[in-house]
């Protein structure tokens, strides 16, 4: 079971996840002190580290709009935190997938903060509405990547077999 | 059946006759660009290596273009390190193409890349920075990665598991009307298709209108296509492609003209009649809240920005120094310039638009992306309000998230600048 511990509207861009001022910090274990700066609450609980296990920020659509910074996607790249949308913008998407951070695309997700949700590979219950959403699966290509545990392990091995070839 | 230009460049870079939109590809990449976010693209690479026993190489050092831009020169010494270490890998490396914080060499990135020949028709160009959409201005498939998908790219040279994307056709036809352009033009096509109209599409631009249209006005379209959304934003090469690459760019070497197929398959056809647009402002805080000017003149402005890799090039700096020749920058609210490179900074210092901009009371800062992401210079103030010729105006763009950014053209922008309220140029040109 996982909760909404945030919930935020549509066209969410990557200012308002990783502002622009924090961008000469790059290297991801010192990102997440930065996510969502603006948000004070928030950002104060990632930052250290008290979000428990199984806990959702919620987003519309397009989430993760704008820049390709990937800091945006590595600041909340932590195991136990998902981010459930509508849908996301494409940079934000796969920088995602790329480092890690666990994304579900939920078309018509409806749901508040504090209520409990369920989110396997084909669905999102609302456990606290009593409501269900379909999930839209990642394309294979993607899917390869998160599988492999992120793009750095998926490129190592490509790699490894081609220069030693 | 036909191919989009996108489909067209993609089948090349993966050897194959056909692509169709949905295929996943790897095509190989022809440039490779970073700015300062190579600090975090080398830490990436150098993880890809780890425990391969191979050395940390990448797979063509020519391929790879890095300028820096973001903050130059650099704001604090945390950028200065971060600079400091990619000068040191680009020398290890062996990288030719490097553009660092020189006068005889730098700007911004997405004016770097055209004007010195690095940008051909049919390339696949990447970058890490979303507005890499530009280079589509001459016919190449370019697009915004992330910092560990560039790291993959130095790696293997190509882009991992790529979907071809689906293309939106927009067919703008009619001529402009004066004190109306190209960025009126894609302001008002952000506002039509919102902010995700095109996410994970390309935007190909047909019609007369762009067929007459300038390189520079191109790069504005293709730059700001990103702000719908789209993956990449594509003018077919044409005459202008190759006239700008001999006269301005400096390539010598034949450029292949692709267009789409007369019977290609678009996922959606727009057409515009720019005679009868009007100069368009995006109003906080997303770019797709676009309202014709008249909606909004009369806002009270306490700073104007010209420049960005999206309305730094001459010929913008020289519409707005017309309109401010002889004139003041209002009281209350001040201007400032950014040319988008240094060889754009030294033609309108020659031509005298650097003097007109001083002598209205404009500050000319350095080429680089300064105030547009509020990371260097002409951050705004608690509850102040901006109007600028730059790209994004999402809270916190410019520095303060209790801060207000318009975006607009450069005759809107010195129109304004002279009343110090969003003003329609209409009326001054």
């Amino acid at each position: 079971m996982a909760k909404v511990v945030f919930k935020i509207g549509d066209d969410v861009s990557t200012d308002t996840i990783y502002p622009g001022r924090f961008m000469a910090t790059v290297l991801p274990s010192e990102t997440p002190q930065f996510a969502f700066a603006d948000f004070k609450e928030l950002n104060a609980r990632i930052k250290g580290k008290e979000l428990p296990v199984g806990s959702i920020i919620l987003g519309g659509k397009n989430f993760g709009c704008g820049s390709s910074r990937e800091q945006a996607a590595s600041c909340l790249a932590t195991p136990g935190l998902v981010v459930v949308a509508r849908n996301f913008a494409r940079i934000f998407l796969q920088n995602s997938i790329n480092v890690g951070l666990q994304t579900v695309i939920c078309p018509t997700i409806e749901a508040a903060e504090g209520d409990e949700l369920e989110v396997t590979p084909t669905e999102v219950k609302n456990v606290t509405k009593g409501t269900s959403h379909p999930v839209v699966p990642l394309p294979q290509a993607r899917q390869a990547i998160v599988d492999a545990g992120g793009l750095i392990p998926y490129t190592r091995k490509l790699l490894v077999q081609e220069r030693r070839a | 059946m036909g191919m989009t230009v996108a489909e067209k460049i993609l089948a090349r870079a993966t050897g194959q006759a056909a692509v169709k939109a949905g295929e996943v590809v790897e095509p190989r990449v022809n440039v490779a660009m970073s700015h300062e976010n190579a600090a975090l693209v080398i830490n990436q690479f150098s993880e890809v290596f780890q425990g391969t026993g191979l050395a940390a190489t990448v797979w063509n050092p020519k391929n790879i273009v890095i300028i820096f831009d973001h903050r130059v020169p650099a704001e604090s010494s945390k950028t200065a390190t971060n600079q400091k270490k990619i000068r040191e890998f680009v020398a290890k490396q062996g990288i030719p193409n490097f553009h660092d914080v020189r006068g005889d060499q730098g700007g911004i990135c997405h004016q770097i890349l055209p004007e010195n020949g690095y940008i051909r028709p049919g390339y696949v160009v990447v970058g890490t920075d979303s507005h890499t959409t530009s280079h589509g201005a001459l016919g190449a498939f370019s697009f915004g990665i992330g910092a560990t998908e560039m790291a993959s790219v130095w790696t293997l040279g190509r882009v991992l598991n790529v979907e071809v994307p689906g293309t939106i056709k927009v067919v703008v036809n009619g001529q402009f009307a004066p004190g109306v352009g190209p960025k009126d033009l894609i302001l008002y096509l952000i506002g039509k298709l919102t902010a995700e109209g095109a996410n994970f599409k390309v935007i190909e631009f047909h019609g007369e209108t762009i067929r007459k249209m300038s390189t520079s006005g191109r790069l504005v379209i293709c730059n700001m296509s990103v702000e719908a959304g789209a993956t990449s934003g594509i003018v077919p090469a044409d005459e202008e492609t190759a006239r700008y690459l001999r006269d301005e760019a400096g390539v010598t070497d034949p450029v292949d003209l692709l267009t789409p197929d007369a019977d290609a398959t678009y996922d959606q056809v727009v057409e515009i009649n720019a005679a009868e647009l009007v100069p368009q402002i995006a109003c906080p805080h997303t770019v797709d809240n676009v309202k014709p000017v008249g909606d909004v003149a009369g806002t009270r402005l306490n700073q104007i920005v010209i420049g960005s890799c999206t309305n730094g090039r001459l010929d913008d700096l020289q519409t707005a120094a017309e309109i401010l020749k002889g004139k003041k920058v209002a009281a209350g609210t001040r201007m400032l310039i950014f040319p988008a490179t240094w060889r754009i900074y030294k033609q309108a210092m020659k031509l005298g638009v650097l003097e007109t901009f001083i002598d209205a009371g404009a500050v000319v800062v350095n080429p680089g992306c300064g105030c547009c992401l509020g990371v260097h210079q002409g951050a705004l103030g608690d509850g102040e309000i901006a109007l600028s010729t730059t790209n994004r105006n999402f809270k916190g763009r410019m520095g303060n998230p209790n801060a207000d950014v318009y975006l607009c053209s450069p005759a809107v922008a010195a129109a304004s600048a002279i009343t110090g309220v969003i003003s329609d140029p209409r009326k001054a040109v």
